[in-house]
C-alpha cells in the first residue's frame, strides 16, 4: 500500500501542547513540511520566540537556539551572519515581532539579512491569558482592553508586513491564513517561495500568517477560523504584499 | 616589532581580533566610540570577521548570542547606560552557557550621568548585572598592556567556562595612550559539540533558557552554581603591591589602582609604609589575599570612583579582622595622587594615635 500522508521527518514524535483550535500547530507541520520537502532539515537552523511558540524546539526537529522575547530577528541575524549557508529562521508571534521586537524586526529587514521570518498574528497574547496586541482589531475585547481596544487611548493595530515591505531590503512578503484548506496550502507556498528566496541569497523574507485563537477570543473553533476570514482579513488583508521576483529587485 | 603605542580602546579592538574574535555588535556610545570605529576599520579584513552597527545595545547583545551559538568568538562593547540594556543578553548567554565578551568603558550615572571616568558600574558586573541566579567573570584592567592581554584571556575563559565575561574599564582605560606589546594568543580550544550549525543527518539540537519544571530549572542554577564554585577556586586574580611591609593597605582597583600607586610612591616618600591589592578579577573577588594581608595588617583603607561599593566585598572578605576606610569620588571626579597621599597620611597618622 502506498503511504500517501504521515508525519513530516522534520517534525518531532511529540504531542503539541497548544489549545484546540489553534493555528500554530498547522503553522509547525506546514513549516516541517516545507524544510523536508526542500531537503534543508540538516542546514536548518530555527529561532523561537517567547510566547506560545516558545517550546516550538520541543516540535521542529531542527537546530534551534532559543531567543529572548523579541529578538529573534537580531539572535538570527548573529547566526547567519557566521554560517551564511545555513538556512535560519526565526518564528514571531505579533506580540514578539510587532512590539517588543519592533526595532530587531525593522532594521534586520532594513539591512537586508539573508532570513526568513515566520510571523503569525493572532490579534493577542496568547501565552500570558490574552491581553491586547499591537494587532489586536478596534473593538476586540481582551483583558488589558476590557470594553474593547480604543483607537484613541490604545492605538490602531499595527500592519508590520506593509511597513517592512517600503524597505529596500526586504524582497518578499506575503500575508497567509491557516484558517481553511485553501489558505493553509497557500501558507505551505509562501513559506516554501521565502525559504527558496533566501536560499537564493536575495534577502529578508517574511510570511504573515493570521491564526485563530479560539480560547483568548473565547470563540468556538470554528467561529474562530470565520472570525479570520470576516473580521481580520479586511484589517490584514491577505495576499502578496511585496515580491521582487528572482532577481531580487 | 610589535611593540606599538596605542589607545585604550583600539588595544581592545586588537587584542580582539588576534585573539579570533570574528564577530562584533556595538552601538555608538562616548567613550568606548573608539573600539566600535576599530572594529568597524579592521574587523571585516579579518578572515570571515563580521562587523554589525546595530540599531541598539539590545539588538547588539543578541546578535553575539547568535553568532556565539554558532561558533564565533564573539563581542561586545558598550559603556555605562548602554551594559545597562545589555543586561537581557547577558542574563540569557549565562543561562544558555554561552561564551561572549562584553566590554564596559564605565562612565559616570546613575541615569545618562556623563561621559568621565567612574567606577560605579561595580555592583552591576560582579553581582551579575540582570536578572537571574548568575554571575560574570569581571576582569578590571588597570593599563592598556593589560586591556590588551586581559581581552585575550577573556575570549579563554568565556569559552573554557561557556560564560559571558566583562572587562570592566573605565573613561580614563579607554582613552588614554600606552606603548604596549601584543602578547601571542593561544590557539582557541572549543567543543564543536557546543556549536549549533544545523543538524546535518543527526540528532537536532536546541539550546534554551525556558525551563519551566521547578525542578529542572533549580537543577539547571545549582549546576551554573557549581561552575561559579570552580571559577571563584581557579581564576581569582590579583596584584600585591609592597604589602610586605605595609602598615595600611590600599584595595583598588583600575583607574583607581593606578592613582593609588602614585599616591603610595609618595607616601613611601615621606616615610609611610602603605601598600597595595589590586583586585584584577573583580569577580571572583580575591578576598583570601585581602584575608591573608590582614593577617599582619591592621589597616585597610578602599579607595573607588564611586561611592562605596568594592567596599562591601573588602569588608566581608576581613569578615570583622582590621578597620576598613573608605575614600570614594564618584560622578566621573578622577582625584589626584596628591589628594589621595592627603588621606592616607590622615589615616595613617589615626592609627598610629590608636595603636
Amino acid at each position: 500500500m502506498k503511504k500517501v500522508f504521515g508525519r513530516p521527518r522534520s517534525l518531532k514524535e511529540a504531542v503539541l501542547h497548544y489549545c484546540p483550535g489553534c493555528g500554530h500547530s498547522i503553522l509547525h507541520r506546514l513549516v516541517a513540511e516545507v524544510i523536508d520537502e526542500m531537503g534543508i532539515r540538516g542546514i536548518a537552523i530555527g529561532v523561537p520566540p517567547a510566547g506560545c511558540a516558545v517550546l516550538a524546539y520541543n516540535y521542529l526537529d531542527v537546530d534551534m537556539l532559543e531567543a529572548p522575547h523579541g529578538r529573534g530577528c537580531a539572535v538570527a541575524t548573529g547566526i547567519k551572519r557566521i554560517l551564511p549557508d545555513r538556512m535560519v529562521f526565526s518564528y514571531q508571534g505579533d506580540g514578539d515581532l510587532a512590539a517588543i521586537g519592533t526595532a530587531e524586526t525593522l532594521h534586520a529587514a532594513n539591512r537586508g539579512e539573508n532570513i526568513t521570518v515566520v510571523f503569525i498574528n493572532n490579534a493577542v497574547y496568547g501565552m500570558t491569558g490574552g491581553q491586547m496586541a499591537p494587532t489586536t482589531l478596534l473593538g476586540q475585547v481582551s483583558t488589558t482592553s476590557p470594553p474593547g481596544r480604543n483607537a484613541t487611548l490604545d492605538g490602531h493595530p499595527i500592519r508590520m508586513s506593509e511597513i517592512l515591505a517600503g524597505l529596500e531590503g526586504v524582497k518578499y512578503v506575503e500575508r497567509c491564513a491557516v484558517n481553511s484548506p485553501p489558505n493553509i496550502l497557500r501558507t505551505r507556498r509562501s513559506i516554501k517561495k521565502a525559504f527558496q528566496y533566501q536560499r537564493d541569497g536575495l534577502g529578508f523574507t517574511l510570511v504573515e500568517v493570521l491564526s485563530q485563537c479560539p480560547t483568548n477570543w473565547k470563540m468556538s473553533p470554528v467561529d474562530a477560523c470565520k472570525w479570520v476570514d470576516e473580521v481580520m482579513a479586511r484589517e490584514f488583508p491577505l495576499g502578496v504584499i511585496k515580491d521582487t521576483g528572482k532577481r531580487g529587485s | 616589532m610589535n611593540r606599538v603605542l596605542i589607545q585604550g580602546n583600539r588595544a581592545i579592538g586588537e587584542a580582539a581580533i588576534r585573539a579570533g574574535c570574528r564577530f562584533y555588535a556595538g552601538y555608538p556610545i562616548t567613550p568606548q566610540n573608539e573600539l566600535t570605529e576599530y572594529m568597524a576599520e579592521h574587523m571585516r579584513k579579518a578572515d570571515g570577521g563580521v562587523f554589525i552597527q546595530a540599531e541598539s545595545e539590545i539588538a547588539a547583545i543578541n546578535m553575539v548570542l547568535g553568532a556565539s551559538a554558532a561558533g564565533a568568538r564573539a563581542m561586545t562593547s558598550s559603556s555605562s547606560p548602554g551594559i545597562s540594556l545589555k543586561q537581557e543578553g547577558i542574563s540569557a548567554l549565562a543561562a544558555d552557557e554561552l561564551p561572549a565578551v562584553v566590554v564596559n568603558i564605565m562612565r559616570g550615572g546613575p541615569g545618562l550621568g556623563n561621559i568621565l571616568p567612574s567606577q560605579g558600574d561595580y555592583f552591576q558586573a560582579t553581582r551579575g548585572g540582570g536578572h537571574g541566579d548568575y554571575r560574570t567573570i569581571v576582569l578590571a584592567p588597570a593599563s592598556v598592556q593589560e586591556l590588551a592581554d586581559l581581552t585575550m584571556d577573556a575570549f579563554d575563559l568565556a569559552d573554557l567556562y561557556r560564560n559571558p565575561v566583562l572587562i570592566l574599564a573605565d573613561g580614563m582605560m579607554g582613552q588614554m595612550m600606552e606603548p604596549i606589546t601584543f602578547k601571542k594568543p593561544k590557539p582557541r580550544s572549543y567543543e564543536e559539540k557546543y556549536v549549533l550549525k544545523g543538524c546535518g543527518n543527526g540528532r537536532s539540537r536546541f539550546i534554551r533558557a525556558l525551563i519551566l519544571d521547578a525542578l529542572s530549572m533549580e537543577e539547571h542554577n545549582w549546576k551554573l552554581h557549581r561552575k561559579y564554585q570552580v571559577v571563584s577556586e581557579r581564576e581569582v586574580r590579583c596584584e600585591c603591591f609592597r604589602t610586605e611591609d605595609a602598615d595600611l593597605v590600599l584595595v583598588a582597583y583600575g583607574t583607581a589602582a593606578r592613582i593609588a600607586k602614585g599616591a603610595i610612591k609618595r607616601s613611601r616618600e615621606m616615610g609611610l609604609k602603605v601598600g597595595l591589592i589590586r583586585p584584577i578579577t573583580l569577580w571572583p573577588f580575591p578576598s583570601a589575599a585581602i584575608k591573608a594581608v590582614a593577617e599582619r595588617v591592621e589597616k585597610f583603607l578602599v579607595f573607588e570612583m564611586n561611592t562605596g561599593q568594592m567596599l562591601e566585598d573588602v569588608k566581608m572578605a576581613l569578615c570583622g579582622k582590621g578597620s576598613v576606610h573608605f575614600y570614594g569620588r564618584p560622578g566621573g571626579v578622577v582625584p589626584t595622587p596628591v589628594e589621595l597621599t592627603k588621606v592616607i597620611a590622615l589615616q595613617y597618622k589615626t592609627r598610629n594615635n590608636n595603636a
